[in-house]
């Protein structure tokens, strides 16, 4: 395992949020980042259904875009979302794990642009996709 | 002038709020992110209850975006869904008992839903709400705005657009 990879996980797991969805990194290179979110019952939106709620998807997808700009070649020293939209192609399968992965395709001094996917086990068609520019800080 | 005898203040009141606590408890990740609602009339005030797995950045610390933009989320989807059984609530169709036993109409699907993240969230309470632009019988589009000490310094605000419940629906009504 890579050591930006291990200090990335040891962040993550350092952020409560994240650590209450039961949200783990997976990969993190070059800019991409893959975090899953295992299925849970505390986080069902629709009771008929038994599908997760949209805002625990947002929740991933935004920590997974963060993760993506900090992995940034330029090294950024931190990272805040200035805008986030989020589609949501179909509902994940109850039960299953939500996998996204987020890359953050463009970055100037100042805002990192990025895109996400997230999947269940069935990865040929998407749950959700994300596009979103964040804040970048970079040490002086 | 021959108009019905308004119901007693008591029995108006304990049938809307009897109904949105049961719309509210049936979600449970509502429960899970610590969401409650105050209502005046029809309209709906969300409030975030502070807690530590809603922080985000420990070290500012601040609330988690994700947190922010389930909470918007939440406070359009339950307005949204406010709004459109208002009616059937008040002229009786939809009894809160009932709804309290899980016979509740099928909520709205996010069709999509756009984040606007204007400062950074304190580690304490926050408010939402929501204001439902256009409400069809397929589609329906909503704006959130949520703040904490000050209304007038919003923290963010989203707008979301969502597939309203079709009759043919697969649900409890």
């Amino acid at each position: 395992m890579s050591k930006l990879l291990e200090q990335a996980q040891g962040f993550i797991q350092m952020l409560p949020h994240a650590r209450a969805l039961g949200m783990e990194l997976i990969d993190l290179k070059d800019a991409q980042a893959k975090i899953i979110m295992p299925y849970d019952e505390k986080l069902i939106g629709d009771p008929d259904t038994r599908v997760i709620h949209g805002g625990a998807v947002s929740a991933l997808m935004d920590t997974c875009c963060g993760a993506a700009v900090m992995a940034h070649p330029m090294r950024p020293v931190s990272t805040a979302t200035i805008d986030l939209r989020i589609d949501y192609m179909r509902a994940a399968t109850p039960g299953q794990t939500i996998t996204t992965t987020a890359t953050c395709h463009h970055a100037t001094r100042s805002v990192a642009f990025v895109r996400a996917v997230a999947v269940d086990e069935d990865a040929d068609h998407p749950v959700a996709t994300a596009t979103g520019a964040f804040t970048v800080e970079i040490s002086a | 002038m021959n108009r019905p005898r308004p119901e007693p203040i008591q029995q108006v009141k304990k049938r809307r709020d009897d109904a949105l606590t049961a719309l509210v408890q049936s979600v449970p990740y509502i429960q899970f992110l610590g969401v409650t609602f105050d209502r005046r009339g029809d309209e709906l005030t969300a409030q975030l209850n502070y807690y530590e797995n809603l922080i985000g950045n420990p070290l500012l610390p601040a609330l988690h975006g994700g947190a922010t933009a389930a909470f918007l989320e939440i406070t359009a989807m339950v307005t949204l869904n406010w709004s459109v059984l208002w009616q059937r609530i008040e002229n009786g169709e939809l009894d809160a008992q009932d709804m309290a036993q899980g016979n509740l109409p099928r909520h709205p699907k996010t069709i999509d839903f756009s984040v606007d993240y204007l400062r950074s969230g304190l580690p304490r309470d926050a408010y939402a709400r929501a204001r439902v632009w256009r409400s069809g019988r397929r589609y329906a589009s909503v704006h959130v705005e949520a703040w904490q000490d000050n209304k007038e310094r919003l923290l963010a605000q989203a707008t979301g657009h969502f597939l309203m419940p079709q009759s043919g629906d697969v649900g409890h009504k």
